[in-house]
């Protein structure tokens, strides 16, 4: 497993969400992103925090529907933070730092004409989030971790 | 400071008129409307004046506030501010200095094109641009619908607003310039939008404008006499560039680069959500218009929108392409002063742990409810129903199917009971006894 950046949250969720997606459902991403975002709002996390959340919420979600068959997408919300899971059976990831690289992709030709597929989906995930951990078999799956922390004071 | 309420809003309910029937409730992109016993009610901090629910109104209960033509003789000196959506109203033949001198003929002394002010607004946003590099996309600040639409429900976006002032204001600083003495300066207003940022401005501390007319007022009044009256000499005053402000697409001609115009307030809701999910940042500028076709297809306006685009469109034809003399306007006019804030009003609970609970509890009061989004609780939908059941607004018995499922179950228990008599007052039935 491939951990990036701080170490995930492990207080008890208040609230455990689980989305379920299929490959090339496109607009369950999106979907699933503003449905977060607006619990969210409604426990008054910090605008900030929200974008984040948003933006890797919807780049995990856009990877399943894009590269995998089918998956879930959890999330964790407490109130020091977001927690965000992406679990995929699919053809998982053969070198994961090759695909941690900012443009590069193997979304194929048809994908990229519809505006996706540049490369940037996990290199802004891990922008976006405080930390984050790939798991993947190739041939059978991959899963995605990704954390948001509320800095205190 | 006179007792300005916390929140004006131009959008009101006429209650005698309104018959409960949930259309508005469903359209409002805010969820700023319930129905309570048989009637709509507005939540005021959720409100953002786009004027939808009066489009859908068909008892035409909900209804703009504006001031009125004979409010302008409060002043020696009444200005009209004229937006190009308003020539969007009238066939291309109508001459803009045809539609001043009618202007003209119903009372005001003078008459301002927003159409010039928007050239110098174009100009602001391309150097604003240009010194904000990043982040992307950054947003007009035009359409107040919009501008609160981003308080409201996207305030991580607020941030992207561009502090630019919007036209109005600006032809407002323009038309004072120009004059001394007494001068009321009223805008002729395709929606209640511009009439609640007059009042009530976000971005600034106050208005340059001492009020607004309903354009389909104004529009009714100078229709009789526009064969009568000559063309005004010194029209048109803008150029090309501004006056297709009041169509959509129009305000991004003006601006280089990569950009985007949408209208319609659900598909700007639609782009919002995808800026703030972070898909859009190869774009420089997003121009959002909260009316179909633009200001064209405001709500206080009466043309179809597109028939209102096209006419504009073929009048802007007529005016310059470059831009001819221009008065001088001072840098600072052009700015806002003021932050722009989200409005914090979807927190379940002003403690975080506590709204977490709270939120537990919407989510599992939502699965109890039937997902049908009928709204004939009075909620605009099941979700709503359970977040208003959990601010303490509505009980989950406002459902109709949920207390149709209640009663049910209830009967059937009352059908059990019945049939449970103690055996003292059996008649037949029960521990019946055979004699035979
Ligand atoms: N869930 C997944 N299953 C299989 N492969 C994946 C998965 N997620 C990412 N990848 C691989 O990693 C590459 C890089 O992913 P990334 O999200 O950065 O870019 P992209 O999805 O190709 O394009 P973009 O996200 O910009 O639309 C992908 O092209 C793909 O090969
Ligand atoms: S698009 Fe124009 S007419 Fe419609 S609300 Fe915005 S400013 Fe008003
Ligand atoms: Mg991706």
């Amino acid at each position: 497993m491939k951990i990036y950046g701080r170490q995930c949250l492990g207080k008890k969720a208040f609230l455990e969400l689980e989305y379920q997606m299929e490959g090339r459902d496109f607009s369950v991403a999106g979907t699933a992103a503003s449905q977060i975002k607006k619990m969210l709002t409604e426990v008054g996390f910090e605008p900030e925090i929200i974008r984040r959340t948003t933006v890797v919420a919807y780049e995990a979600a856009m990877n399943i529907v894009i590269h995998a068959f089918r998956g879930r997408l959890l999330v964790h919300i407490e109130a020091d933070g977001i927690g965000l899971t992406a679990v995929d059976e699919g053809p998982g990831i053969a070198d994961v730092a090759m695909a941690m690289q900012e443009g590069y992709s193997t979304a194929s030709p048809s994908i990229r004409e519809m505006g996706f597929g540049a490369g940037m989906g996990l290199p802004n995930i891990k922008r976006h989030a405080d930390g984050m951990a790939i798991e993947t078999r190739v041939g059978e799956g991959t899963t995605l971790k990704a954390w948001i922390i509320c800095k205190k004071g | 400071m006179s007792a300005v309420p916390e929140y004006f809003h131009s959008v009101t309910l006429e209650r005698d008129k309104c018959k409960g029937c949930t259309n508005c409730i469903k359209g409002c992109p805010t969820e700023a409307i319930r129905v309570r016993d048989g009637k709509a009610v507005i939540i005021e901090e959720r409100c953002i004046d786009c004027g939808e629910c009066i489009r859908v109104c068909p008892n035409r209960a909900k209804a703009a506030l504006t001031e009125e033509l004979k409010d302008i003789a409060r002043f020696h000196h009444p200005v009209a501010l004229i937006p190009p959506s308003f020539y969007g109203q009238f066939p291309s033949q109508v001459s803009p200095g045809t539609i001043a001198a009618a202007l003209q003929a119903i009372g005001f002394h003078r008459v301002l094109e927003v159409g010039l002010a928007a050239e110098y607004v174009t100009e602001a946003v391309a150097g604003y641009l240009e010194e904000h590099p990043a982040p992307r996309p950054l947003i007009s600040s035009a359409c107040p619908a919009v501008v609160r639409l981003i308080q409201v429900r996207f305030p991580s976006l607020a941030d992207l607003i561009i502090r630019v002032e919007a036209p109005i204001e600006v032809a407002a600083a323009i038309a004072r310039q120009r004059g001394k003495g007494d001068m009321g300066v009223f805008f002729i207003s395709p929606c209640p939008a511009k009439v609640t940022s007059i009042k009530q401005p976000v971005g600034r501390a106050e208005s340059g404008l001492d009020g607004a007319l309903s354009m389909a007022e104004v529009y009714g009044q100078i229709l009789p006499i526009l064969r009568e009256v000559e063309p005004l000499p010194g029209y048109p005053q803008a150029s090309h560039v501004g006056t297709s402000w009041g169509r959509f697409g129009g305000e991004r001609e003006g601006v280089s680069g990569r950009s985007l115009a949408v209208h319609g307030i659900h598909h700007v809701i639609n782009i919002c959500e995808l800026i703030e999910q972070g898909c859009l940042t190869d774009y420089e500028f997003i121009e959002a218009q909260s009316c179909p076709a633009g200001c064209v297809g405001g709500c206080l306006t009466v043309e179809n929108p597109f028939v209102a685009e096209t006419n504009l469109r073929h009048t802007a034809l007529t005016y310059p392409r470059g831009q001819g003399h221009r008065p001088k306007v001072a840098g600072e006019v052009l700015l806002l002063t003021r932050p722009i804030t989200p409005r914090k009003i979807w927190q379940l609970d002003d403690d975080t742990t506590r709204a977490m609970e709270k939120l537990l509890l919407l989510k599992e009061t939502e699965k109890e409810l039937p997902g049908l989004d009928c709204g004939s609780c009075g909620s605009p939908s099941c979700r709503t129903l359970a977040e208003d059941v959990v601010r303490g607004r509505a009980t989950i018995n406002d459902c109709i199917f949920n207390l149709r499922e209640r009663v049910r179950r209830l009967a059937e228990e009352m059908v059990d009971l019945a049939g449970k008599v103690p055996p003292a007052m059996a008649g037949g039935e029960g521990e019946a006894i055979d004699f035979e």
